[in-house]
């Protein structure tokens, strides 16, 4: 019953007016800042951090503040997504595939609920694994080797190839140009500059969030220009019934409840994160409904749900290797870590013995961050609408301006709004032709994992490439992996025979 | 009239009476050239807590992340070549990417004014709690018999400052480094999680490090890499001295200014920092951050940076990492 007085000394530690005030603070500006395109949780984060530092809050209250920012994020990065088709962070990718066509549809409030709710659920039942599993799954995620992350990597690809619809070379060629952009930078193995062309804003690669922002939001700027009908007149605002949205989830029940957990695990695992995670769970999610998938990526329930109920539970699993180990599984809890360091906590094995008040007290939060996030949400979700009736000559600029402003205040570098805008260009003559965006995105993402990962595995082999095939793990994913491959074929044959 | 002329006067004299004036920043900045949380953040953590009674105002740190400092070097040599108020943090890390040329092609250790150090960090040999390896002597003797037979890893590329340390090891006993089998992770949290995960068997990292790590029954340091015993808590583990393999790697922090700085912005910065080494509330700030002490400011530090820079140089051109 260690875990239950722990908690309770966490909720201790999380209902102190500061720390509750702090979190409802923490989760508003996170929500904004991961509804505005192009400032994501990094960004809040690292804003925050220094102010807390200056304000002197004691170590929990600091981390509480920043960790609701983290999650309010997960939550925020929706509404861009599905009002606008603009990730308002990398791992909300997923999110505009079906969000997008529902607000289209004229069911921008319905999609707005529905995600608020799966975003709870995901959130809540992968802090329940947590907190039931965190110290065992610590050790786990590192038995995890270079060799069961190409498995798991090529898991994912195949997953992608759920994607691909009616066009599957496009899909293709979008996925092969999302893994040449992963190879600029310096190589991590052996150091070496590969495709930098001498500009040190290029070392350490593309960064993901410009990517995102320049293929996603300045080509659907360019799309809009040309279109040049009011938003208005194709996406209808409309209110909601809360109610109605929250009967309607429960029929998701399943959808969520195997998004959780593929979203929990793979953010537990150090490295990779929610964009995968939202990634795996909705190519799992259309290949569970085959038949009935038609409607995925015209604006299916499912479709949506899958990956936000995924991408806010992987953010709870990347807080497991932090609390439990020291070892950040994403950018953002390096920077969580590295504020730990900052107010003299030494995260790692014995933290929840040295400083249970800051462990708990985070987990603790978390909880309560979802519940806030939830309230806060959810009676939003009426004034988000609205900003759809915003009319096209003022929608346009406004984003145009907040992606500038986000990239800019990434690192500064005038040079990276000019990398956004010859990514935007490129993605409006990809969306012209007809290729999809969400491809190159994971492209990239899986890229740069699958290839340090097989590298590293055949470094500690010397070379043989049998370490990919050793561990019971590696075994599973590439048995999942044929299966999802070949179970469009598989079908297509059964159904044959049926007819 | 006359008060016109009484303040016309003043103002000649103030004038006159300005450049004898001592340089005193206006807006003091130290830029970490990383995202924060890092190294280079809490380098510049430590300016900024302890010149804070020495400023007139607080100093403010920015962020200017890209290739391990590389962005922020050019940034200096262009817009800010001879701002007095700006100071950057730096590491034996960008020293070696100097040395290699990393920070591009037409820039090196001659553009920078090296203004002094905050601390220094040493390199540690690092296995698992139930390694057979007890000491560095024994890990040494069974690499010597197989020098493929370990897997080392760390949170480096080839040729960064992890490799060095185990290239280094290796060098003593007669391997040559490019038959390591080493493994580059992504910082030092993830080459943790590989020794403890098991996929590697050492681990080149840093003393500071393994602070949260004591005690904790997960990981061992059998040598530290430093020249001679550090203090509490680390004043249990040999030097790799001591075990008979000369081999030295301090991980120095510190700051450097634009090259174009007057020598009065310059000399005011240095004797700051010359207060400081004398200060134990310093010495105490430097602690916190888990730094060791390494105090050198001015010409002397410029001196060593250079030099870190130019044997930097010849380790890597003898690897053949550079021609």
């Amino acid at each position: 019953m260690d875990i239950l007085a722990g908690l309770a000394e966490g909720f201790a530690v999380a209902l102190t007016p500061l720390n509750l005030g702090l979190l409802i603070v923490g989760c508003f500006f996170g929500t904004l800042v991961g509804a505005l395109p192009g400032i994501g949780p990094i960004n809040g984060v690292a804003i925050l951090l220094p102010l807390a530092y200056s304000l002197g809050l004691p170590a929990e209250s600091a981390l509480i503040l920043l960790a609701g920012v983290y999650y309010g994020a997960e939550y925020g990065g929706r509404i861009s997504s599905i009002l606008l088709n603009v990730p308002g962070d990398a791992s909300a990718v997923m999110t505009t595939l079906d969000g997008h066509p529902m607000a289209k549809n004229g069911e921008a409030g319905r999609a707005l609920a529905l995600s608020a709710l799966a975003s709870f659920v995901g959130g809540t039942a992968a802090l329940v694994m947590m907190t039931v599993f965190a110290p065992f799954l610590g050790r786990v995620a590192v038995g995890f080797g270079p060799g069961d992350y190409v498995a798991l990597m090529v898991f994912a690809f195949s997953c992608l190839a759920t994607l691909v619809g009616s066009r599957p070379l496009k899909t293709i060629i979008g996925v092969v140009i999302g893994l040449m952009l992963a190879t600029i930078g310096i190589d991590s193995a052996t150091g070496v500059m590969r495709f930098t062309m001498g500009i040190p804003n290029l070392f350490d690669g593309m960064e993901f969030l410009i990517v995102v922002i320049g293929l996603f939001a300045i080509s659907e700027a360019l799309l809009l220009l040309e279109s040049w009908t009011p938003v208005a007149s194709t996406i209808r605002a409309q209110r909601d019934n809360i109610g109605e949205r929250v009967r309607e989830i429960v029929g998701y029940r399943w959808t969520m409840a195997r998004s959780a957990v593929i979203g929990f695990f793979v953010g537990v695992l150090p490295g990779t994160g929610a964009s995968i995670a939202s990634a795996v769970a909705y190519g799992v999610e259309k290949r569970m409904a085959q038949g009935d998938d038609a409607m995925f990526g015209k604006g299916d329930p499912r479709g949506l749900v899958a990956p936000e109920t995924a991408n806010n539970a992987a953010a709870a699993g990347a807080m497991v290797p932090m609390l439990t180990l020291g070892i950040p599984g994403s950018g953002t809890t390096a920077i969580l870590l590295g504020a730990l360091l900052l107010f003299n906590v030494t995260p790692g094995p014995l933290m929840f013995e040295q400083r249970p008040e800051v462990a708990w007290g985070l987990i603790a939060s978390m909880y309560m961050g979802n519940i806030a996030l939830l309230v806060l949400n959810l009676p939003m979700v009426g004034i988000f609408a609205r900003l759809l009736s915003i009319d096209t000559a003022y929608l346009v600029p406004l984003v145009v301006m907040l992606t500038f402003v986000g990239v800019f205040s990434l690192y500064g570098a005038t040079f990276d709004l000019v990398l956004m805008l010859i990514l935007g260009f490129s993605g409006y003559v990809l969306r012209k032709l007809g290729f999809s965006l969400a491809p190159v995105i994971l492209g990239l993402v899986l890229g740069a994992l699958l290839e340090s990962n097989l590298r590293r595995a055949l470094s500690i082999s010397a070379g043989d490439w049998s370490i990919l095939f050793e561990t019971p793990a590696a075994i599973v994913f590439w048995l999942l992996a044929i299966l999802v491959a070949t179970s469009p074929l598989v079908m297509r044959v059964r159904r044959r025979k049926a007819t | 009239m006359k008060s016109l002329k009484t303040a016309l006067a003043a103002l000649v004299l103030a004038g006159f009476a300005l450049p004898a004036a001592a340089f005193e920043p206006e807006r003091a900045e130290c830029i970490a050239p990383a995202n924060p949380g890092g190294g280079f953040d809490l380098t510049c953590r430590v300016a900024q807590r302890a010149l804070e009674p020495a400023l007139p105002s607080p100093m403010e740190v920015t962020f200017m992340p890209g290739g391990i400092g590389a962005v922020a070097y050019a940034h200096m040599n262009s817009n800010r070549i001879d701002d007095p108020n700006v100071i950057v943090a730096l590491s034996s890390g960008s020293a070696l990417n100097i040395a290699q040329g990393k920070f591009g092609a037409d820039f090196d250790e001659n553009d920078a004014r090296w203004l002094a150090s905050a601390g220094a960090d040493f390199g540690a040999v690092i296995v698992r709690e139930d390694s057979p390896y007890q000491t560095l002597g024994e890990l040494m003797e069974a690499a010597k018999a197989d020098p493929t037979g370990i897997v080392l890893g760390a949170g480096g590329s080839i040729g960064s400052q992890d490799w060095m340390k185990a290239a280094l090891l290796m060098r003593t006993i007669g391997v040559d480094p490019r038959n390591l089998r080493y493994v580059a992770y992504e910082g030092g949290g993830a080459s943790k999680a590989a020794l403890l995960g098991g996929q590697i068997d050492v681990y080149t990292g840093d003393v500071s490090e393994m602070a949260g790590e004591l005690g904790a029954g997960t990981m061992r340091i059998l040598a530290v890499l430093s020249e001679e015993r550090l203090p509490e808590p680390f004043a249990g583990f040999p030097t790799a001295r001591e075990e008979g393999y000369d081999v030295v790697w301090t991980i120095f922090r510190g700051y450097y200014m634009g090259q174009e700085v007057s020598d009065e912005a310059y000399d005011w910065w240095v004797a700051r920092f010359e207060e400081l080494y004398g200060d134990p509330r310093f010495a105490e700030i430097r602690a916190e951050q888990g730094l060791f002490q390494f105090d050198m400011a001015g010409a002397e530090f410029d001196a060593y940076v250079k030099e870190q820079v130019a044997s930097f140089r010849d380790l890597a051109r003898e690897a053949g990492l550079i021609q």
